[in-house]
């Protein structure tokens, strides 16, 4: 596992339909890793309205607000939180540099990409460890 | 020649079109979606409306690029970036030209129709929006009135597919017999074409 860039951590945005899942999921993720840790960690759910939905504004802003330099990993729950992270990163500038749709189950994925970057690991590094949440079977 | 004007007036023929259709179009999206089709887009095209009359965008790419981007951020569902990438697809391949052709316009409307492909996954026949807009952009060479009619057969032609995309493809079998809300509300989008070029 490499070391970040400068000791700066990866930054995770987790995106649901649902303001009350991303925060859940959020601090879950942060207090299985051992809480007090400085991964920075966003919840962008729901829409500006406050509804059910995806906002793309809630997104860019929780993107800006966890990028240290050293990338920002974005795990998503349904459609269209899926495809508006897709759109945004197709748009070019409205993440940030180094922005990553991470291929991952939600909770338990996010779960990994907190705990991984909590060592100081890299992005690429970070990605791994959350797509891997998929090959955990439960029965 | 198609200048600005006219794709001012597409987009808000369709915002016009949408409204009128909302509450079928919610209700079309009630028994395998989430019942919101209709309001999410009808948010999006009046956030689409309001955006052009206040930064008046001078040439056709231009317009189509404002529109997409207003999309992507004001529906909430997965019609915005569909329909935001749509657009603004269209908008980047019809470049700075102040006025384009119809032929042109057909060749960007099948980029744009290429990209919604690849950021869904889809394909025609999965019951979706490109189950409507394949066919127009085909027909696109015979005409706005042959592109409208292709898109409205191809949306009333989702009936009996089985939904793969999407909300409903959880539904599996259950979601046959029902016309696809996307290829429905694309349907309008082209019949605008022909409002817009009627003025």
């Amino acid at each position: 596992m490499s070391e970040a860039k400068e000791g700066r951590p990866v930054g995770i945005v987790l995106v649901s339909h649902s303001a009350q899942v991303a925060a859940s999921v959020a601090e879950l993720a942060q207090k299985l890793a051992g809480g007090g840790t400085d991964v920075p960690v966003a919840p962008a759910g729901g829409t500006e309205g406050g509804e059910l939905g995806t906002s793309a504004e809630l997104i860019a802003a929780a993107a800006a607000s966890v990028d240290r330099g050293a990338g920002v990993a974005v795990l998503t729950d349904l459609g269209s939180a899926v495809l508006t992270v897709k759109a945004l990163l197709a748009e070019g500038d409205e993440l940030p540099e180094n922005t990553r749709l991470v291929d991952a189950p939600f909770v338990e994925g996010a779960v990994a990409a907190v705990v991984t970057a909590a060592t100081g690991a890299d992005l690429a590094a970070v990605e791994a460890a959350a797509a891997d949440a998929y090959s955990y079977r439960k029965v | 020649m198609l200048d600005a004007d006219f794709f001012r007036r597409w987009m808000t023929a369709t915002a016009a079109s949408v409204d009128r259709e909302a509450e079928n179009l919610t209700a079309l999206d009630s028994p395998i979606g989430d019942a919101d089709h209709g309001s999410n887009l009808q948010r999006g095209f009046t956030a689409v409306t309001a955006a052009l009359e206040k930064e008046q965008p001078q040439t056709p790419g231009a317009v189509l690029i404002l529109a997409g981007r207003q999309l992507i951020s004001t529906v909430g569902g997965a019609s915005g970036p569909l329909y935001g990438t749509l657009l603004r697809r269209t908008g980047k391949a019809l470049g700075d030209a102040a006025e384009v052709g119809a032929e042109q316009l057909a060749q960007a409307l099948r980029t744009g129709v290429d990209a919604v492909m690849a950021l869904g996954g889809a394909a025609p026949g999965d019951a979706t929006m490109l189950d409507a807009l394949v066919p127009a952009v085909e027909a696109l060479g015979d005409g706005f009135a042959a592109a409208a009619t292709a898109a409205r057969e191809g949306a009333v032609a989702t009936t009996p597919m089985q939904a793969r995309k999407g909300r409903a493809s959880y539904l599996g079998e259950r979601s046959i017999g029902h016309q696809d809300p996307g290829a429905t509300s694309s349907a309008l989008l082209v019949e605008a074409l022909v409002e817009a070029s009627d003025e």
